[in-house]
């Protein structure tokens, strides 16, 4: 599904990641664990194309594809999704017509015709209530005058009508009350299957407690420091990245 | 990852666009040299056969006008314009003696219509839209006029209002914008072609939207609408107007004089969706559009002003309310997008004379390229206005970071009871909101697009549905552009 070798990138004339590799197959779910300020989000966002981070060296497959080769929108189409860390507000741009744009244009490109405004909305609606979104919110602009953990939820909504085969959630869990953590985490696992996978960057082994992954990994200074199974995510949890230092180094 | 072009570069491409508009028609004309003396001022109105009392209105605002100068205040660069190199008139020549009916019509003329989509034919009604159409200076077909004359309402050419209702063309041309209120008025006033007249009676609530579409297609014609609206007491009318021209080299003159006239408890709509020609990328050619649009409000009575302008290589235009009557409501709803090189100083005046009147000003003005536009607004409140308000909103919105936008409020207030609110913002379409799009799937081009859509929300509801449909279009095409 996604395979990263020896990626070395950077922002702004300093580089943040150092020959990160990683290897995630369908259906798998990868949680990233680190420090502030360790590239986590600049991983998602040299994933997803976003300008200004400018790939050095390595390289990146995704679905058998070369991921560099790909513009933002191409890859975003082609099934990559990022859940953002601080999603922005777009005034006036009603959230349902938002959707019904990203929906079309990833169906336009699997072949498939587009929805009509009828389906679509009924669509929409149900799936607003999936993670207890009340259907007004499609009325509202993009993200506009949200809470934060509406926001979050309003992340996953889109998730869930994409449906993407690579799933990046930043920080999706930070601000969420325990009632929204639980819609998030089980938004994600109604979504999880042999096709698709995630990689969920965290801080707290709470979201691991509901959204159980198969992966743990480190990412300190850049690169991946130490990966293990879901007890490595504990084993942070009552130790933090102190012991680590060694192998940061 | 190395053919990615930053954010703001990507942008600037997309405002690269082509203007959908721009072709000419090969129609045989009859356009008067160029030059303007009381000569022409004469041919004109002999051309038109008007009554003595119209020459003698037009010959009063031609000497007028000869004692005045160019207003400079605006923010607008332009090269100095040689009013005696303009020909002040130009009229299809196979529209001399006026078409009977659509057949008659030059079928030129017609093919020029439906490649700009003007509903000319029967299905039109379907959309509920008269079209009245001016071709360069002659007022060519008018739809529709029988299922209005039921109504009882005239919508017609001003110039045949000048021969068949001379009493009110009489009464009401120039009442509310006089020939020399200002120097393009007092130009106009002197030389104008044809335009729209509009009568409501007493009571009467207009059975469909009216609508104009404006052309200029002769090279180096000026065009001179004049637009006359009357709704009697307790009367209601929603208009439009659309205005498209060819792409030229040189620069055109295109200077209008708009009149409303609401009595008592009347409402009058007024929407406009300009699109003259712009100018191409490097500020070449392009429609010069100064225009004085001006109605008086008595009563209870309500005027709006919506306007959606994309087009003009330099706009200079106030539609304004003078809300004398009691109670009486202007409101003026706006969306000014600049490209390029093209520059707008528009806004409005609200002057208040009547107690309880109360204004509202939405005003979103969008730059792109290294446009520059400004808002101008004026709002007056006289010794009576007693209890008057006023809100007025302009938001700003920047696309890439050679462009400039400007804000000028006058705010005159006289009278202790009344309230004038002001608020004003600055924003630019940011790298996140085009990243957010881009990574749900989103070309650059249609995350612009929406998003310039989004900010102009509040003003697109004020249009006549099919309206607001073609001006978010219109707003897409005027931003569109080649993707890197
Ligand atoms: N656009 C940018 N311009 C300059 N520096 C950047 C930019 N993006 C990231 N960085 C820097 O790169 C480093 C990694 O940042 P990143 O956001 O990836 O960290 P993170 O692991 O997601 O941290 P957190 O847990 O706080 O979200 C930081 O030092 C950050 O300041
Ligand atoms: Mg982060």
């Amino acid at each position: 599904m996604l395979e990263i070798n020896k990626l070395n990138a950077q922002v702004e004339d300093k580089q943040i990641l150092h020959d990160l590799s990683l290897n995630i197959k369908a259906g798998e779910v990868h949680a990233i664990m680190g420090p502030n300020g360790s590239g986590k989000s600049t991983l998602g966002n040299v994933l997803t194309g976003r300008d200004g981070y400018e790939v050095l060296s390595g390289d990146i497959t995704f679905n058998g594809k070369n991921l560099l080769d790909m513009g933002i929108e191409e890859r975003a189409r082609e099934g990559m999704f990022l859940a953002f860390q601080y999603p922005v507000e777009i005034p006036g741009v009603s959230n349902m017509e938002f959707l019904k744009a990203a929906v079309d244009a990833r169906r336009k490109h699997q072949g498939l015709e587009e929805l009509s405004s009828f389906d679509f909305m009924k669509l929409a609606r149900d799936t607003s209530k999936n993670v207890s979104l009340d259907p007004s919110f499609l009325k509202r602009g993009v993200n506009e005058g949200f809470s934060g953990g509406e926001k979050k939820r309003n992340e996953i909504m889109q998730m869930m009508l994409l449906e993407p085969s690579l799933c990046i959630l930043d920080e999706t869990d930070s601000g969420l009350d325990i009632d929204a953590l639980q819609v998030v985490a089980s938004g994600v696992n109604a979504m999880r299957n042999s096709e698709r996978s995630f990689i969920v960057v965290t801080h707290y082994q709470r979201l691991l407690d509901f959204i159980v992954p198969d992966y743990v990994h480190v990412l300190a200074g850049g690169k991946i420091v130490k990966s293990g199974d879901k007890e490595l995510a504990r084993e942070l949890e009552a130790k933090g990245y102190g012991w680590l230092e060694g192998e940061v180094a | 990852m190395s053919e990615q072009v930053s954010g703001n570069a990507q942008v600037e491409d997309l405002m690269r666009k082509d203007y959908a508009a721009g072709f000419h028609s090969a129609i045989e004309s009859d356009t008067l040299p160029p030059g303007l003396d009381e000569d022409t001022v004469r041919f004109i109105s002999a051309q038109k056969e008007e009554p003595e009392w119209m020459l003698e209105w037009r010959l009063k605002a031609y000497r007028a006008w000869r004692e005045m100068a160019e207003p400079t205040w605006a923010h607008v660069h332009y090269p100095e314009i040689d009013f005696s190199s303009i020909s002040y008139y130009s009229s299809p020549k196979s529209m001399k003696n006026r078409p009977k009916s659509l057949d008659e019509v030059d079928p030129e003329l017609i093919a020029t219509y439906e490649k700009l989509g003007i509903p000319l034919h029967e299905q039109a009604a379907l959309a509920g839209v008269a079209v009245d159409a001016v071709f360069d200076s002659v007022s060519v077909v008018t739809t529709f006029r029988e299922k209005l004359y039921e109504a009882g309402v005239i919508f017609c050419p001003i110039s045949e209002a000048v021969h068949k209702h001379p009493e009110l063309v009489k009464k009401y041309l120039g009442s509310v914008v006089p020939q020399k209120d200002n120097f393009y008025a007092a130009l106009n006033s002197a030389v104008f072609s044809d335009g729209s007249f509009v009568y409501i009676p007493k009571g009467v609530r207009c059975p469909m939207e009216l609508s104009t579409y404006f052309r200029i297609n002769e090279l180096n014609t000026g065009q001179f609408e004049r637009t006359l609206i009357i709704a009697e007491e307790g009367s209601h009318v929603s208009y439009l107007e659309g205005c498209t021209a060819p792409m030229r080299d040189e620069n055109q003159l295109h200077a209008a004089v708009v009149e409303l006239v609401a009595l008592d408890d009347a409402t009058i709509k007024y929407s406009t969706v300009q699109n003259w020609y712009p100018g191409d990328k490097n500020g070449k050619g392009g429609i010069y559009n100064f225009v004085t649009k001006r109605g008086i409000a008595h009563k209870n009575a309500r005027i709006s002003w919506t306007q959606v302008e994309t087009g003009s290589a330099v706009t200079w235009k106030y539609p304004s309310c003078i809300l004398k009557g009691d109670n009486s409501v202007g409101e003026f709803y706006s969306v000014a997008l600049t490209n390029n090189f093209q520059q707008a100083d528009t806004g409005t005046k609200m002057i208040h004379l009547g107690k309880n009147t109360s204004s509202t000003i939405i005003a979103k003005g969008i730059s792109a390229g290294r446009s520059n536009s400004s808002y101008r607004g004026l709002v007056r409140m006289n010794p009576g206005a007693e209890g008057a308000r006023n809100f007025t909103q302009c938001d700003s919105l920047l696309i890439g970071d050679q462009c400039g936008a400007h804000t000028f409020p006058y705010i005159e207030n006289r009278n202790s009871s009344a309230v004038i609110e002001h608020e004003a913002t600055t924003s630019k379409v940011s790298d996140d909101q085009m990243f957010l799009c881009q990574q749900r799937g989103l070309d650059a081009e249609k995350a612009v697009s929406m998003i310039v859509n989004g900010f102009c929300r509040e003003v697109f509801k004020e249009l006549p549905m099919e309206f607001a449909v073609e001006a978010g279009k219109l707003l897409e095409v005027s931003l569109e552009g080649s993707v890197g």
